[in-house]
């Protein structure tokens, strides 16, 4: 069990974190979720007794971590990736650490096997990808068969197969009643490892919460109706019908309605009484990608902005249109979706060209020259979330797990 | 027994890194190599020296002359040994398995030094040999006085430079930083002080001019040093704990 009470952390004038107060219980995997630059990666250093709080404490199974008796046997901990020398070979790199912790070497290879590194185990880490060298850290936080486990950003750089390992090595190690605390700045992979959420933004608590609640908190149902783009006037009949039957009415940029506030059986049987065709009448529920992106929007640090290029561009030869930049990129609200394979199925539905106000904006019409660089990315995604029928129901029972 | 975790995993870490052979050997193929060339040049010029120089002519020391050069490579050594962790980010997974902050730098220490110790014995063995070999007809033997002493001495003098240098870079931490400081004031600053009248008197104070007394056997013609060999020694010591106190201290406070 962890434990920080008023954790506080001053760079200077710069707060890291701000009076922050929380508990990761045994037997579950908590999430730990936040911007960039949100404070995470300082609170898992303090935990670790790495830098010292400005004020508050932070304990693990109360004691301080430098008070904590034979340490590396109760925590491990994967902090950086990167923070190995390169001209160490693998084993010897998880030997050094065994030897310090007082862990027989036998326990290295054992690690090696388990995170798939046993045929680089001589080799020097120099030459590992990203995704090897997490391997490698996530290798050194089990040395120890620890009971509380710190994870920071552990799916960085690893390739589909080693995230589904990650997310079910998490889960086993919640299973066996191990503390798991995991940050992420990807609310998509959380909903599907985590049992319980932190949330964190400019250093302070958002949200404390199980996944299960965070769903039913910020996750509404809504359907989505589209009515012949051939006839607008249906389109507005619908609506005023809706309307009066106690329905709340959302206009979609690309043409169709969102509801909520009806069932979908109603909203059929409005459309069959006002002499509505419909086109589409589907259940959706707003992700939490979506309501982590709605939640932490005040507290994001770092937002890009439109590139201008400004002196980079060639003047055009008269009667050239300037090529269109991707719609949407760079603006306040746009937020890149994940990719299908990671749980983003909750708002790439198939089917769904304009998913909300945090999503990517359908592709550019034929004919129109967009960035070539952009162009790929829209159309394949379109049948690649349509390879993968995501109903909300099975998202759904999915994150409550 | 913690600290008998710390050496076997620090031993670990020291002997998997080729930075280690790369330095230690530099310093003991380039303190023996001058050594060898300086006593080989000094016996062709040795009819050519006047009479006080011949008179003053310290074989042991001649020997050592490979040490000012050699020892840079041992200042790397012992700068790259704690940098490292540092440079690399180990910092974190270390003092995360130890949480002891003192425990777990003196063993990084105490392994870099026992090994710093026998690199330096070896080497300032050989460059004794060789270098007597060399010198032919003007040469000292190891039972002369004072000579043991300062073939020992030698050695101990380059496990002080590493040890100084780890002090140094545990407070500096960038490596960069340290060789940029180290590397110059050993290579130049301390000599020039040393050797310049107006600031001798305090020059002779520095570590490596006061620890290298303990290589000489006959004093320099006019030497007014107030400290013999061991006292020598004994002041460069003072200046190893003092950068290792520092370094101490500043890694028991500060954030990693």
């Amino acid at each position: 069990m962890i434990e920080a009470v008023g954790l506080t952390k001053r760079y200077g004038d710069k707060t890291a974190v701000h009076n922050l107060s929380f508990q990761v219980r045994p037997g579950a995997v908590t999430g730990f979720l936040g911007p960039n630059g949100s404070g995470k990666s300082t609170t898992m250093r303090m935990i670790l007794g790495l830098d010292n709080p400005t004020s508050g404490r932070v304990t693990i199974g109360g004691y301080p971590y430098r008070k904590l008796p034979n340490a590396p046997r109760h925590v491990g901990a994967l902090l950086d990736a990167k923070a190995v020398h390169g001209g160490r070979a693998a084993r010897n790199h998880l030997l050094s650490l065994a030897q310090l912790s007082g862990i027989p070497a036998r326990r290295v290879d054992e690690v090696l096997g388990v995170v798939g590194l046993q045929d680089v185990a001589g080799k020097r880490s120099k030459g590992f990808s990203l995704g090897m060298g997490q391997r490698l850290g996530i290798a050194a936080a089990l040395l120890g068969d620890p009971q509380v486990l710190l994870f920071d950003e552990p799916v960085n750089g690893l390739d589909p197969e080693g995230i589904l390992w990650v997310r079910n090595l998490m889960k086993s190690l919640a299973a066996e009643g191990r503390t798991v605390f995991v940050s992420s700045h990807l609310m998509s992979e959380m909903a599907l490892t985590a049992d319980h959420l932190i949330v964190i933004g400019r250093g302070q608590l958002l949200a404390d919460m199980s996944v299960k609640d965070f769903i039913s908190a910020n996750s509404a149902d809504f359907a989505r109706v589209r009515t012949p783009d051939t006839e607008p006037q249906q389109r507005e009949k619908l609506t005023a019908a809706l309307t009066d039957a106690g329905g709340h009415v959302l206009p979609e940029q690309d043409g169709a309605l969102r509801v909520t506030g009806l069932p979908l059986p109603r909203i059929s049987e409005i459309a069959h009484d006002t002499d509505v065709r419909l086109w589409e009448l589907s259940p959706h529920q707003a992700s939490l990608e979506e309501a982590y992106m709605r939640m932490t929007q005040g507290a994001v640090d770092y937002r890009s902005t439109i590139d201008q290029k400004a002196g980079l561009m060639q003047p055009l030869p008269p009667g050239v249109q300037p090529p269109m930049p991707v719609p949407g990129q760079g603006q306040p609200d746009w937020y890149a979706p994940p990719p299908p394979q990671q749980g983003g199925q909750a708002f790439t539905t198939p089917g769904q060209q304009q998913a909300g106000p945090y999503a990517a904006p359908a592709a550019p019409p034929a004919g129109q020259q967009p960035n070539p660089y952009a162009q790929p990315a829209p159309q394949d995604r379109a049948p690649a979330a349509a390879d993968v029928p995501a109903s909300p129901a099975a998202t759904q029972s999915e994150d409550a797990r | 027994m913690a600290a008998t975790q710390v050496i076997r995993s620090e031993w670990t870490k020291i002997r998997s890194v080729a930075s280690t052979v790369w330095t230690l050997s530099l310093a003991l193929v380039v303190t023996v190599a001058l050594g060898m060339l300086i006593s080989a040049l000094t016996r062709s010029e040795f009819d050519r020296m006047g009479p006080a120089a011949q008179v003053s002519l310290d074989p042991t020391y001649t020997s050592f002359a490979g040490m000012s050069l050699g020892q840079l490579a041992v200042i790397v050594f012992g700068v790259l040994v704690v940098s490292n962790e540092y440079s690399t980010g180990m910092i974190r997974t270390s003092l995360a398995a130890v949480p002891q902050r003192g425990a777990f730098m003196f063993g990084k220490i105490a392994v870099a030094a026992a090994l710093a110790l026998v690199v330096g014995m070896v080497t300032s063995f050989l460059s004794f040999f060789l270098g007597q070999a060399m010198l032919g007809p003007h040469r000292a033997w190891i039972g002369d006085p004072g000579v043991l002493r300062a073939v020992i001495g030698g050695g101990l003098y380059m496990t002080l430079i590493a040890m100084f240098s780890m002090g140094v870079a545990a407070m500096l931490r960038s490596p960069m930083l340290s060789l940029g400081i180290l590397m110059p004031f050993f290579f130049l600053i301390s000599n020039i002080l040393g050797n310049v009248s107006a600031t001798k008197k305090i020059g002779r104070f520095l570590p490596d001019q006061a620890g290298s007394k303990i290589m000489q056997v006959l004093p320099r013609a006019g030497d007014d040093t107030p400290y013999g060999p061991w006292g020598g020694l004994g002041i460069m010591a003072l200046w190893v704990v003092a950068a290792l106190i520092g370094g101490y201290v500043l890694l028991k406070r500060r954030d990693a």
